[in-house]
């Protein structure tokens, strides 16, 4: 029996005490996994920082690469490559992505959104490599040769299924009832979309794009062998064209020093890249009323 | 006047507390203080016959057969899930574009089938406009654009300086202009729930419709905003055809002429149980489930 002038809220048996510890323990435990994940990821980023930052000069990003064994030489052709091909994937992935979800979520079919949702899926985990073999297969062989072309091709079948799913998860969070509103203003069921759906949802939709630009961005496996790379500086998207992870690819594993300084510094610059265009999708696309 | 109003009071007062103490249940006034019947032959907007509404299998409202009248305030009431919203969704044919919903019977308005297989839906919802219980303006988009946003998606090309007389116009219509003429390229969401409401009435009134559909308008609304909507709606009836379902009795006593009451029957399909005017359903209601409904007695 407590004592008169013991709170009855004071409770301490060993009950209430183990659990106290159990919480404690529990606690401690996530933010340990917390923590690991952020230790890893800023290790990462600094070492790359590290290692990278300190190789970077302008002739780095303006010039082409020099003979092998040669000091000095940039980027350049690979910095250009990339963004061409990157470009040009994601003109061909946007509107097929985004029309695809489009048709998804404002066309709810069972059978057939179920299936194409489901082969999104598959394709997300489908190896990139496996994707480069593809478009070998489909684009490279019949063109005859090595191509920036190609590697668009690749790099977009990469980008779509990121696109599908994160569009659809966009549109689906537009409230119903501005459709409605807009269809019963009489507004036909395209303009619907295309003023109404679509802009509500533009900063999830670019969020999406940018998210599989940044992924197309570092894959190197389907690189390959669709636009193989190139020492000179090619704008011919028929050619064969560096890119920025073969580059770092063929530097790393090269013989040379200064070449694995120079992959650093090319991972310095992707991972840049990558890092500011989710900042600019954060702060700079905003919507017009956004507070 | 004072007799009428003691004898709705006596009838609405035993569970309906709801509504403002300064505004007891009494009817709008004008045909009230005349106390003229209304002519049973007045010219006829919707004429819905044997309308049946379907969500997949199950029938949610159930042969309805009723003659809306022109320029006039219809009102729709009966208890949660009777179909009053169902119904409504019918008439400018929004009950398709919600999953599973299909309809059969005959909606006729100015004697034209709006089901008929040459009508497009997109052509009977510019004659007829719907505002919805959640005010839900364009959130990309300014108070003036929201006015002429169904103006302006149903076109092309529109003349600019038009496009602004008709923004002041709708605004005005809707009440609305005094307190948003400063801040027409603020977004359309900083206004207050009643203002938002009146943009959307605005929005559809820009339209240029014959009717006006209003889907329980001032559930989502405090009692300030709620009075004005409902002066509103008197205003409005001088140009257009309202139908309002509410599940608020007092306010369908107060804004309408004409009211519909309707209940779910066994198979829980929404039947029309009594139409008529409204000072005569609430006062001396031909049915007795009509009597039991709007003296509280269920529902």
């Amino acid at each position: 029996m407590a004592t008169a002038t013991q709170s009855k809220l004071h409770v301490t048996d060993l009950h209430f005490r183990r659990r106290k510890i159990a919480d404690r323990l529990a606690f401690i435990a996530l933010s340990a996994c917390a923590g690991i994940t952020v230790f890893m990821l800023l290790i990462i980023l600094s070492y790359i920082f590290y290692k990278g930052a300190t190789q970077i000069d302008w002739n780095f990003l303006t010039a082409l690469p020099k003979p092998a064994g040669e000091p000095g030489g940039g980027i350049r052709n690979a910095l250009i490559g990339s963004v061409i091909i990157v470009a040009l994937a994601s003109l061909m992935a946007m509107p097929i992505g985004i029309g695809t979800a489009i048709f998804l979520n404002e066309f709810p079919s069972f059978w057939v959104g179920r299936a194409i949702r489901f082969l999104a899926d598959v394709l997300t985990a489908v190896p990139s490599i496996v994707v480069g073999l593809a478009v070998y297969t489909l684009v490279v062989r019949p063109m005859g040769s090595f191509s920036g072309f190609s590697g668009s091709v690749a790099y977009a079948f990469i980008m779509i299924p990121i696109i599908i799913i994160t569009a659809q998860e966009a549109l689906r969070l537009v409230p119903s009832n501005l459709r409605e509103a807009s269809l019963a203003l009489g507004v036909p069921r395209w303009r619907t979309i295309l003023m109404i759906v679509l802009p509500v949802s533009s900063r999830a939709l670019l969020t999406g794009l940018i998210l599989a630009v940044a992924r197309a961005l570092g894959e190197t496996a389907p690189m390959l062998f669709t636009s193989f790379g190139n020492a000179f500086g090619n704008v011919n998207i028929s050619k064969p064209t560096a890119t920025v992870p073969v580059v770092i690819y063929r530097y790393a594993t090269g013989p040379y020093d200064d070449w694995h300084s120079q992959a650093w510094a090319a991972a310095f610059i992707l991972v840049g890249v990558i890092l500011l265009a989710s900042i600019i999708t954060r702060f700079v696309i905003r919507s017009k009323f956004d507070e | 006047m004072n007799k009428r109003d003691d004898q709705v009071n006596n009838e609405g007062t035993a569970t309906e507390e709801r509504s403002l103490p300064h505004r007891r249940v009494h009817l709008h006034s004008e045909h009230q203080q005349q106390g003229e019947q209304k002519p049973a032959d007045m010219p006829i907007s919707i004429s819905i016959q044997g309308l049946n509404a379907y969500y997949g299998k199950f029938r949610a409202v159930k042969n309805i057969t009723l003659d809306i009248k022109a320029k006039q305030v219809t009102s729709v009431i009966g208890p949660s899930g009777c179909g009053k919203s169902t119904m409504l969704r019918c008439l400018n044919r929004m009950h398709e574009e919600t999953q599973n919903g299909r309809t059969d019977g005959k909606v006729l308005l100015d004697d034209e089938d709006i089901y008929d297989k040459r009508v497009d839906p997109v052509a009977v919802r510019r004659k007829i406009g719907m505002v919805f219980q959640k005010p839900n303006p364009f959130p990309t988009m300014s108070v003036f654009d929201n006015v002429v946003a169904g103006f302006k998606l149903n076109r092309f090309w529109v003349n600019k300086s038009e496009l602004a007389d008709r923004v002041e116009l709708a605004l005005k219509q809707a009440s609305l202009w005094d307190e948003v003429k400063d801040k027409l390229n603020q977004s359309g969401m900083a206004l207050s729930g009643g203002q938002q409401q009146r943009l959307c009435i605005a929005r559809t009134l820009a339209v240029e419709p014959e009717v006006v559909l209003m889907d329980e308008p001032c559930s989502a609304l405090d009692p300030v905003a709620t009075l004005k909507i409902e002066d509103l709606i008197r205003q409005l009836t001088s140009k257009y055809t309202i139908v309002i379902v509410t599940h608020n009795m007092q306010q369908a006593a107060r804004v309408s002429d004409w009211t519909t009451f309707l209940l779910m029957g066994d198979d829980r399909a929404g039947e029309l149980i009594e139409y008529g005017e409204t000072k005569q359903l609430f006062t001396n209601p031909k049915d007795e489930r009509t009597e039991a409904y709007i003296t509280g007695r269920f529902g």
